[in-house]
């Protein structure tokens, strides 16, 4: 891991940076090649370009609790201790990604609708399904009884059920919120798709690195944890040796 | 490209709360191994 991880590190900051360079910019020059870039929007103008951020977030974040929901499940069956930890890490660098969509979207929102916030299906699923995760967080954090990863498994079970909700929500509702760009009713340029899937690449890499660094510190934290009560437990007869 | 300020301020706040994520991994890290070293001793 000391090897590899550095290499994805710099690869993926490459590609972040590229693909924000061209959802940024209609066209981009790098050592004399001219690369095409996001075009501008014809009605929002310039603000569109939230959009290469905003959905690529919103997508990250559906499948890391998706990723959530079957570890869950299978610590659920196996009280597998690497599938708890799988679970945990997904659900917080989740919930990372939808603190960006519940920001960015208001900020994108207050120039095209004139409004910062409405209450309509799809905003307020998505903040009911951040504020279930956030308990979840909250949940693994604050309890410190031995039942914690199972009564949080099974809170991650029956919150994954939002995601679904939260995502067909702008299909069987009339909502604000614009259909969706792939697989509904909408459409969009090529250029702009190019630049929407590579910056869900490059976003994706980020989240898998942000997992892959926080697993191996879960899996630190619980070791040194098991240290500390190994050492007690061995420290206790000297403790009462010396009472008495 | 003109620069939009709410463009300026989507692409700025999820840098930010990026950014301050990693922080808080790397002072978790950072915290466990002066655990580890203390444990060693």
């Amino acid at each position: 891991m000391k090897r590899v991880f550095p290499i994805l590190a710099i690869l993926t900051a490459i590609l972040l940076w590229y693909a924000m360079s061209i959802a940024l910019n209609p066209e981009i020059h790098i050592g004399g090649i001219t690369l095409n870039g996001a075009p501008t929007e014809q009605t929002m103008g310039n603000v569109q370009r939230i959009f290469y951020y905003h959905v690529p977030s919103a997508w990250i974040a559906f499948i890391l609790f998706f990723i959530n929901f079957f570890a869950s499940i299978y610590y659920l069956i196996r009280r597998s201790q690497a599938a708890d930890i799988v679970a945990l890490v997904c659900a917080e660098v989740g919930v990372v990604f939808c603190t960006v969509v519940l920001i960015t979207g208001p900020i994108w929102a207050r120039p095209v609708w004139g409004i910062w916030w409405t209450w309509d299906m799809r905003l307020t699923s998505t903040l009911v399904l951040w504020l279930i995760y956030m308990s979840y967080l909250f949940l693994r954090r604050f309890s410190s009884s031995g039942q914690t990863p199972l009564m949080a498994a099974v809170l991650a079970v029956f919150g994954a059920l939002c995601v679904p909700f939260v995502y067909f929500s702008i299909w069987f509702f009339r909502t604000q919120h614009p259909q969706p760009v792939m697989g509904g009713g909408g459409s969009i340029d090529p250029r702009m798709l190019h630049v929407l899937l590579l910056n869900w690449l490059a976003f994706s890499c980020f989240a898998f690195l942000v997992c892959w660094w926080r697993y191996r510190l879960e899996v630190l934290q619980r070791e040194v944890d098991r240290a500390h009560a190994m050492r007690s437990l061995m420290d206790e007869p000297n403790q009462l040796r010396s009472a008495r | 490209m003109s620069t939009n300020p709410y463009l300026f301020a989507a692409y700025a706040v999820t840098w930010i709360i990026h950014i301050v994520y990693l922080a808080t991994i790397f002072s978790r890290s950072a915290r466990l191994k002066r655990e580890i070293e203390e444990l060693k001793k």
